[in-house]
């Protein structure tokens, strides 16, 4: 295939606050580098706020505003009307915030702009917990990883739930576009977002991005970490469109979800039974994921 | 132009003529005909506003904060549980210095469920840091919402305004009110053009970002200067109002009858009305009463208030809402400002709560017990509570 060139636009100033290793940086590099300049940023609660750095200085190079946690689809909802009622059709509304802000306290108001029909990005930007509060177990907390509210003790029936799916949630919805997209494939990453410039409507992007510190990895680790992911099918690239899947990124080899678990200290502490589990749950979540992809085809 | 319609439809014509650019609507009781009216006035196309149906009341005040960042004048309105619901946001728009205006049909919080009028739910915003204008009827809900606009959106102000009617009392009440035509209205207010806003003329900026502690103090300081500012442009936008439409409230508080008062008595929103009409009453029996309608209640105008030292020599203070164990917020506040060593005694009555009737007759009863009062020079019980079942045979 043949490799996309990467805009050489940056719109992330050096100096940016994030912790070393971090993935979110790279996240929004590359969904600027597809966006460009004309674009309205908004952020809940999270890393990102933190990321940008204190007033008055800022490490973003494009308008963006803060907000309430609860609030990104709303808030999108508003920027678009106002928007329109000032004749601005040129402009991209960008959600930007992170899995706790998504699927869970976010839930209401997201699923309120798709409802609407709000004409805007989502970037889910999934680094699988409560990371800016210090590592708390999120809705996208993935089955057996340690955060502090789920510590892997001898009562480990709390972190037994899978991560919730919030595309098929945002398919069922009414989203015109999504794309699941990992930080480790940047040409892809691009090209998902460029794309979903394409079309009218609300479009969701599921952004996988690890956190070192929370992910309990080596800092260099970050993109390594996250390309294992998706060739484990831990986390598989893929688009929809309505409601037709498409695979994004094909895995010839498929590696071994252990390969993944162990490179982590999040999951040190889970049972050769338990990674047995999660493997076969990642198995029959990707054959469910193919079968929706052979019929799109059909 | 007469038309004879609800302060709720009031609010709606006063955001029409006020040419509101974005509105978020979600319902509640007893504010939903405001969203309905507007729903109807954009879909005719009287109305050329983008109408955004949100899933919540937050959402509703996280939809106009994202709108208002882009330069739309925006509007929505609320009641009760869903301005409660709305608190997180209120202070992100009053923090951020969106100039919001947004009537609240004035609604007792639940549980157990209610959904009649008080002013706990505007009472328990206090501190949100929005401008509170309580209005005595439909007319004034009209003007007072096109006026807010003008207040609010000021660029020395830039803070949001609520504009409280008494839910049902108001909000579903009939009357006459004086529609002043568009061109007027266009002519007093003009469009929405803040300083900072997001139309890519400009290098980028981060709204609302993070402020670090060696500047949130000062920040603060800011909206404190912009709330204290706010007083005299009240006082300014509404003699200009006056000079074009003919119609005044008497500023931030206006003082009825009270020049040769014995004891007066402060009242905000629907009852004034009824307690004005009391006072003319009294007044006819050569009773020395006066009434100080509390029209600001944020910015609070201690000034204006603490004249009633040198004027009366009792006061009275009626709350639609309280406070545990502290008494009304409006008598909290009353008292702090009129307090010095030599200070008018001061008495609060607590009524009109979860939609219980605020009589002519629990007014004159006040009135009454202000007179006797006086004479004896001094308060028996500082808070009151009217018309209570088992309370004090006065009441009844």
């Amino acid at each position: 295939m043949a490799k996309l060139p990467l805009p050489k636009e940056e719109y992330l100033y050096r100096g940016h606050a994030a912790c070393p290793g971090c993935g979110a940086p790279l996240a929004m590099r590359y969904t600027m580098k597809a966006l460009g300049p004309r674009v309205i940023m908004n952020v809940p609660a999270g890393c990102t706020p933190v990321i940008g750095g204190v007033w008055p200085r800022t490490a973003f190079k494009f308008d963006m505003m803060d907000h309430a946690f609860e609030s990104t689809g709303a808030v999108s909802s508003g920027i678009r009307a106002a928007l329109d009622a000032k004749g601005i059709e040129d402009a991209t509304v960008l959600g930007w915030a992170g899995d706790g802000g998504t699927v869970d306290i976010g839930l209401q108001a997201l699923s309120g702009a798709v409802d609407r029909g709000t004409d805007f990005i989502y970037v889910m930007m999934d680094n699988e917990a409560y990371m800016n509060t210090g590592i708390q177990c999120s809705g996208s907390t993935p089955i057996g990883a340690w955060t502090t509210t789920t510590p892997l003790g001898k009562k480990c029936e709390i972190i037994l739930q899978r991560k919730k799916k919030i595309m098929e949630m945002m398919v069922a919805n009414g989203i015109v576009y999504g794309a699941t997209v990992n930080v480790a494939y940047p040409e892809d990453f691009v090209k998902r977002v460029r794309k979903a410039t394409e079309y009218e409507g609300p479009k969701f992007i599921h952004a996988l991005s690890p956190c070192a510190p929370g992910w309990r990895v080596d800092t260099a680790k970050t993109v390594e970490v996250a390309r294992l992911a998706t060739q484990t099918n831990m986390f598989p690239l893929y688009e929809v469109q309505g409601n037709e899947y498409r695979l994004t990124k094909t895995i010839k080899e498929r590696k071994p979800v252990s390969e993944y678990l162990k490179t982590q200290g999040r999951f040190r502490r889970i049972s050769e039974d338990m990674a047995i589990k999660i493997q076969a749950m990642v198995d029959e979540e990707y054959e469910e994921l193919l079968r929706k992809v052979e019929q799109s085809k059909g | 132009m007469i038309e004879i319609i609800t302060s709720n439809y009031a609010a709606a014509y006063a955001a029409k003529l006020s040419r509101v650019e974005v509105i978020a609507a979600y319902p509640i009781t007893p504010q939903t005909s405001i969203s309905e009216k507007l729903a109807e006035l954009v879909d005719t196309g009287e109305m050329d506003a983008k109408y955004i149906k949100v899933e919540s009341e937050h959402s509703a005040m996280a939809a106009v904060i994202g709108a208002s960042y882009v330069g739309a004048r925006t509007f929505t309105a609320t009641s009760s549980q869903g301005l409660a619901l709305m608190h997180e946001n209120l202070i992100w728009a009053a923090g951020v210095n969106r100039p919001i205006v947004m009537p609240v049909a004035a609604r007792a919080l639940s549980g157990p469920w209610t959904i009649w009028s008080d002013h706990s739910d505007v009472i328990s915003e206090r501190d949100a840091g929005w401008m509170q204008f309580f209005c005595e009827n439909n007319q004034e809900t009209l003007d007072m919402t096109i006026m807010a606009y003008k207040i609010a959106e000021d660029r020395e102000i830039m803070t949001p305004a609520m504009v409280i009617e008494d839910g049902f009392i108001l909000s579903h009440t009939v009357e006459a009110v004086d529609m002043p035509s568009q061109e007027e209205v266009d002519d007093f207010l003009p469009p929405f053009d803040p300083e900072f806003k997001i139309d890519f003329k400009s290098e980028p900026r981060r709204y609302a970002g993070v402020l670090a502690p060696d500047w949130w103090q000062e920040h603060r300081y800011r909206r404190m200067l912009d709330m204290e500012h706010s007083k005299e442009k009240i006082v300014e936008v509404e003699r200009d109002f006056e000079r074009r439409f003919g119609r005044s409230y008497g500023g931030l508080v206006e003082f009825y009858r009270c020049d040769d008062a014995d004891v007066a008595l402060v009242i905000a929103g629907a009852p004034t009305g009824t307690a004005k009409d009391v006072v003319d009453e009294m007044r006819d029996r050569g009773k020395k009463v006066g009434l100080v309608k509390l029209r600001s209640f944020r910015p609070f105008p201690g000034e204006e208030l603490v004249k009633l030292n040198d004027m009366v020599s009792m006061v009275g203070v009626f709350d639609k809402s309280y406070t545990m164990g502290q008494g009304g917020a409006f008598f909290q506040e009353i008292r702090n400002a009129l307090y010095s060593p030599d200070g008018v005694p001061i008495k609060n009555y607590i009524g009109g709560l979860g939609g219980r009737d605020v009589t002519k007759k629990n007014i004159e009863l006040i009135f009454e017990d202000l007179l006797s009062l006086s004479k004896k020079g001094k308060v028996d019980r500082i808070i009151d509570w009217v018309a209570l079942k088992g309370g004090p045979r006065r009441w009844e």
